[in-house]
């Protein structure tokens, strides 16, 4: 967004009403489904919900006192950073030799990306439906795979343990992840003129050295910016957990979203979920924030 | 030397394919595990295969849970969802792209923080917004937040679009006595079409995987979209994964269909957007 360029030709015709006529409804729909929920969620934190739904009036910081009364807020807001940093990291690792695989030529390339990108294409909800099953102690592929292959002795419940479950969902995570991280790298990398590359073979220069000397800097922006968008969604991620362990056993594989819907929608603590919602959001401005810095968004744009 | 050439190739190749594999190995087991007989889904060890392949479970899962008034539901939500995106994204992405205008800078960040929210992180603001208005179970509330939230995309691919087309072109049918709308829809929507296709796709592909809003909004199985149905046959059957799965696969077919048909655009206008 931050390159369109504009006219400022004034030969070009202006519409007669200005930007109004053409904007305002991309406004009243961000307005009504985005920046109202938002006011309404940390208005709810400051409230008094009753179970039935009923505003029982304004009670202060109290939703938010009870909210860090909890004993288990401080390790789900712990799990929450791991989870999210190991995601990122693994992610990124391991899409940028996929990015550099997918930029080679060879027969069937495009079936190959399209096979690739199959996990960013099907619900994120069915992706972690079939690793449950996948992951099942008694009846699943993975044990029977492992097994066969002499890696364990006997099938494991998996996601009997809270630290082998997390383990998992990380891994389910970081394979959802990888198709939109790998083609915003692919694309970077397409940019990059194969001039540089063959000036530096010419030199001497070994592939690796080319890579990590050349390609890799010049990747950096994309890498970036893939980065950190993959850090919102991995921040915001919920069916994943959901769908696999529903935070459990207990509250041991939670994180703050799942928790959130946890203390909204079984436990009937509207106004602590709102308050626990709020602290999110902030954390998610502040990645936006950062987003902007990253991509140079603000320098762009100042005119 | 160009017999290394070729080797070098056929490595390069052989891994690609590996990794493609290794992809598809869940949907394969979707795939295999929906076409498994009953009585082979509880067997220990699980087979890779099923020893006698059910294509008939694709049909029988219809009759198992009310899957068509699922997947009708899918389809309204998702192609409401994106009508509404490209009533409303289309001229803005269009003004953005074409006309300096103050406020423009604020409006392209309103645009950017609405693409970083998800539902998610609002998940409780939106049900006491629409509880308010009287929409729980409706699919007025579904196609909206699944409309707004994906706005923002779409206006960036458009403008980046708009942009990537001269403006003489309009300026010349001007000229020819059209008038702006005659040649936005003769000329400007027609060459601006793969970015208006992408983005439309990719509303539909948003709203029909969406989760969590649905989840939360919608009590009855009149107005459950597919991913919502699927997850409520596990809790109140025997899971039948079979069948679970069968209708898993059936909602994931059509969106890695139209996914891969915009994957060309979709990176581009992924990058367009966020680097440089």
């Amino acid at each position: 967004m931050s390159n369109l360029k504009f006219r400022s030709d004034k030969k070009f015709r202006r519409p007669p009403l200005g930007a109004w006529p053409w904007i305002t409804p991309a406004i009243i729909l961000i307005a009504t489904w985005v920046f109202w929920p938002a006011f309404e969620m940390v208005r709810t934190s400051f409230r008094e919900v009753s179970r039935s739904g009923l505003i029982l009036g304004y009670v202060g910081f109290q939703n938010y006192a009870e909210l860090l009364a909890r004993p288990e807020l401080v390790t789900i807001f712990a799990r929450t950073f791991f989870w999210v940093i190991i995601i990122v990291f693994f992610t990124a690792i391991i899409s940028l030799p996929l990015a550099s695989l997918l930029n080679q030529k060879f027969p069937g390339l495009t079936v190959v990306r399209w096979f690739i990108i199959l996990p960013w294409a099907a619900s994120v909800f069915s992706t972690a439906l079939t690793f449950n099953w996948m992951l099942n102690g008694y009846y699943g592929f993975f044990n029977r795979l492992l097994v066969d292959l002499k890696i364990i002795d006997d099938p494991i419940d998996w996601l009997g343990y809270p630290a082998v479950a997390l383990a998992w969902m990380v891994a389910v995570a970081v394979f959802v992840s990888l198709p939109f991280t790998s083609f915003v790298l692919l694309a970077g990398l397409q940019t990059i003129p194969n001039e540089i590359r063959e000036a530096a073979q010419v030199d001497g220069s070994s592939p690796w050295r080319t890579y990590w000397r050349i390609i890799f800097p010049l990747l950096r922006p994309a890498l970036l910016v893939a980065l950190v968008i993959n850090l919102i969604n991995v921040f915001n991620n919920f069916p994943i957990i959901w769908v696999i362990t529903q935070g459990g056993p207990g509250n041991s594989t939670d994180v703050t979203t799942t928790f959130m819907y946890k203390l909204a929608f079984r436990m009937q603590e509207m106004g602590q979920s709102a308050a626990l919602a709020t602290f999110n959001f902030v954390i998610i401005f502040l990645f936006i924030l950062l987003f902007l810095r990253v991509s140079g968004w603000r320098k762009q744009n100042e005119n | 030397m160009k017999t290394n050439q070729f080797f070098k190739t056929s490595l390069i190749a052989i891994s690609a394919y590996a990794v493609a594999f290794v992809f598809a190995v869940p949907y394969l087991h979707m795939l295999t595990t929906a076409t498994k007989p009953d009585d082979e889904l509880f067997m220990i060890p699980a087979s890779y295969v099923p020893s006698n392949w059910q294509w008939n479970n694709f049909i029988e899962t219809f009759n198992n849970a009310p899957i068509a008034t699922y997947l009708k539901n899918s389809v309204i939500i998702s192609l409401a969802a994106t009508l509404v995106v490209l009533v409303v994204a289309l001229p803005a992405a269009y003004y953005v792209a074409r006309f300096k205008f103050r406020g423009r800078a604020v409006f392209l960040l309103l645009v950017l923080v609405t693409q970083m929210l998800s539902p998610v992180a609002l998940v409780v603001g939106i049900y006491r917004e629409v509880v308010t208005l009287g929409l729980v179970n409706t699919y007025t509330s579904l196609v909206l937040v699944s409309a707004a939230f994906n706005l923002a995309f779409a206006i960036w691919i458009m403008a980046g679009f708009f942009a990537s087309i001269p403006s003489e072109i309009e300026d010349a049918a001007f000229i020819d006595g059209c008038s702006r709308f005659m040649a936005l829809r003769k000329i400007t929507i027609p060459l601006a079409l793969p970015g208006i296709a992408t983005a439309l796709i990719f509303t539909f592909i948003a709203a029909w995987n969406e989760f969590v809003i649905a989840l939360t909004l919608t009590s009855t199985v009149e107005k459950r979209p597919l991913t919502v149905g699927i997850n409520t046959f596990i809790g109140q059957y025997q899971v039948q994964w079979n069948y679970l799965f069968a209708a898993a696969f059936i909602s994931i077919i059509p969106v890695v269909i139209l996914f891969g048909l915009i994957q060309k655009w979709l990176v581009s206008g992924l990058t367009a957007g966020s680097i440089k």
